[in-house]
């Protein structure tokens, strides 16, 4: 254990694994590679942003993900936050609605409207934007396994409100093959789950072309055990497995490539993340410039979510948390990210209180008002720590993702079962680490506080509520064209069945009421369920 | 011979370690299942998305000693009163249950009192879990 108070000549290594000198010098950085992937912001490779100017033109998005209960419930929260100067909205289901299930289904007892909104019908998908202009806020949808559904009907409730769905932005996060390696509200087996990804990104590219359908995540991968470099690497490796879905279709790359978007996690070392996000960006402008020869530089920007990082929180003081939270933004920043969302400081015990995520808020608003993080693009560029880090990042990058391709590809490694069993072995490593004081954790194994009860406020669960939500479905059912409901799901059913886009079925049907259950239950029946191969 | 060895046990302990319901967050479940199977327990993970049915049979199936849950999405309680009626039916009351996961103070009598004698919130140290585990199947 390295003791921090009193210095160390002892080795240090960051978690990635590399090893990290007292000081670096022109002679490290030259050793690293020197300058050749640095370049200028808004020019190839993108390692000091994707923007010319960044945030000197506009801040990055402020997004905290929120959601729960019913639709009403969590338009209200959606207003409170914009009405405290969030500028977009990162959407939470409840896991029904995440898995594909009615609220009105025997496995969605005791779940509905839990750690998500509960969405059955468009008609709730338009009680929870009312009054939203969705031309000015972006909105995310944190939404996977039914994520196709879910897209349908944010697209089909924006038109039907008058916008123009060929200029509405927004995102959906979509990443199934994350889903199978951590987190888990998978429905489809993987082939059809890659399947209607393509259908969606498809599908995007020619009716909502500034809408970005897939938000890539390695931050889940990073919460399962994953290294920050086998972060980037395989989120990397699964949006390439998005892309060459879409190509095989005949899709060129520059017209989809552009709306791929990246979802990626904070905690830990902070110099280890800033490398981590700029040797990222340089790595996935060189994939899709020279693997994929796209021609726009829009292809080739990382464009991402990050500030959250769960697991860098604690339960123990949770208070601590807030000023975690604040360094995850200051990494963000530093780290030239298009959109934040902080973890509030109550996650651990509860739903977050509108108080914790006013503090979210206001932290990132703090940076941006008081602290002078958007006057200059890139600023901790140049430094011969940083840079060497970057460069020696990005190497470790490339490493794992040949190994990826060596050993058959991330999509045969996902189906396996093989990166889940590496990264919940890695895991345990590191609750070991933190049991025994490796590695430390303030206020966890060091700086105790011994029978503390932290002031935090417990997000009431009402059962009536689930019981208003499915009388809601029952009305839908009772009011609906029925006929209409079955023709269009009979059309998704087809279209699964025949291999066409599924996409504009699903609009069609999510347009004549049909509910995220009954959708879900058509395209089972042509796909099947997934089978989770138990390897840990 | 200091008499206070426990008997030598004609098996290492079986622990059936579900994940009810939706919650998806199976690090921990992973873990713990780890660091069992490292004290020299056998464990069987049931995976995500299990009913209380399916968890009852498996315990049932396997002849478990434990019948372990990690539950970090608030589903806790709901889950185990359906669930602790049929293992009750089962026959599996002598058994030890326990569960782990985002299990807030004030549910924590209730997960006792319906029969889950070790109750581990998030923060609880594996070697705890182990020596609770130990100390109970005797």
């Amino acid at each position: 254990m390295n003791d921090r108070l009193h210095g160390t000549a002892a080795p240090v290594v960051n978690e990635s694994g590399l090893p990290i000198q007292p000081l670096y010098t022109e002679a490290e950085l030259a050793a690293s590679g020197g300058a050749a992937m640095l370049g200028r912001p808004g020019e190839y490779p993108f390692t000091r942003g994707i923007h010319t100017l960044m945030y000197r033109k506009q801040p990055w998005t402020m997004r905290q993900y929120t959601g729960f209960g019913n639709a009403t419930d969590t338009n209200a929260r959606f207003k409170y936050l914009i009405a405290n100067g969030q500028t977009g909205l990162n959407v939470a289901f409840d896991l029904p609605t995440q898995c594909g299930l009615d609220s009105d289904d025997p496995l969605a007892e005791g779940e509905v409207g839990r750690v998500g909104m509960a969405i059955d019908t468009l008609r709730d998908l338009e009680v929870a934007f009312d009054g939203i202009d969705l031309d000015r806020i972006t909105v995310s949808l944190t939404v996977n396994g039914s994520a196709a559904i879910l897209i349908a009907m944010y697209l089909a409730m924006a038109e039907r409100r008058g916008f123009d769905v060929k200029a509405l932005r927004g995102t959906a996060q979509n990443d199934i093959l994350k889903e199978f390696i951590g987190r888990g509200t998978w429905v489809f087996p993987v082939e059809p789950s890659i399947r209607l990804v393509g259908d969606t990104i498809e599908y995007c590219a020619t009716h909502a072309p500034k809408y970005s359908p897939v938000s890539v995540c390695g931050y889940h991968i990073r919460e399962s055990g994953a290294t920050p470099t086998q972060e980037m690497a395989y989120a990397f490796c699964i949006a390439s497995a998005y892309a060459d879905e879409v190509l095989k279709r005949g899709v060129p790359i520059d017209e989809f490539a552009g709306r791929l978007s990246f979802n990626f996690n904070i905690f830990g070392n902070l110099f280890e993340q800033v490398a981590k996000f700029r040797a990222g960006r340089g790595l996935w402008a060189k994939i899709v410039r020279d693997r994929y020869r796209a021609k726009n530089p829009g292809s080739m920007w990382m464009r991402m979510i990050a500030g959250g990082g769960g697991s860098g929180l604690t339960l123990e003081q949770p208070e601590l948390n807030i000023v975690r939270g604040a360094y995850y933004a200051l990494i963000s920043a530093l780290s030239g990210a298009q959109t934040m969302a902080l973890c509030c400081y109550d996650e651990a015990y509860t739903i977050q209180s509108e108080y914790a995520q006013r503090i979210s808020l206001r932290t990132m608003q703090l940076l941006i008002e008081e602290m002078g993080l958007c006057d200059t693009v890139d600023p901790l560029g140049g430094s011969y720590y940083v840079e060497t880090l970057t460069n020696q990042m990005r190497e470790a990058m490339e490493r794992i993702i040949a190994d990826v391709d060596s050993r058959g590809g991330i999509v045969g490694l996902v189906a396996s079962g093989a990166i889940q069993a590496q990264v919940s072995a890695q895991a345990y490593q590191r609750q070991l680490d933190l049991d025994t004081g490796r590695q430390r954790k303030v206020g966890v194994n060091c700086y105790r506080i011994e029978q503390e009860d932290p002031q935090v406020e417990l997000h009431p669960y009402d059962q009536a509520e689930a019981r208003a939500q499915i009388e809601r479905l029952a009305e839908v059912r009772r009011t609906r064209d029925s006929g209409a409901v079955a023709r269009a799901l009979d059309a998704v059913r087809r279209a699964a069945e025949d291999g066409d886009n599924t996409m504009p079925s699903i609009v069609a049907a999510v347009k004549a009421y049909a509910s995220v259950g009954e959708i879900t239950a058509a395209l089972t029946g042509v796909f099947g369920r997934y089978r989770e191969p138990v390897r840990f | 011979m200091t008499g206070l060895a426990a008997p030598a046990r004609a098996r290492p302990i079986k622990v059936v370690l579900g994940k009810p319901g939706l919650d998806g967050h199976d690090v921990g479940a992973k873990v713990v299942a780890r660091a069992l199977m490292d004290a020299g327990m056998e464990v069987i993970y049931t995976g995500l998305r299990q009913t209380p049915e399916a968890i009852a049979r498996i315990a049932l199936q396997e002849d478990a000693d434990v019948i372990a849950l990690s539950s970090l999405a608030g589903s806790h309680l709901a889950f185990c009163r359906r669930l602790a009626p049929l293992l009750r039916d089962a026959g599996l009351d002598d058994k030890l249950w326990i569960i782990g996961g985002n299990l807030p103070r004030q549910d924590r009598d209730a997960l006792h009192e319906l029969g889950f004698e070790g109750v581990f919130a998030t923060g609880s140290r594996l070697p705890d879990i182990v020596a609770f585990i130990q100390r109970s199947v005797a």
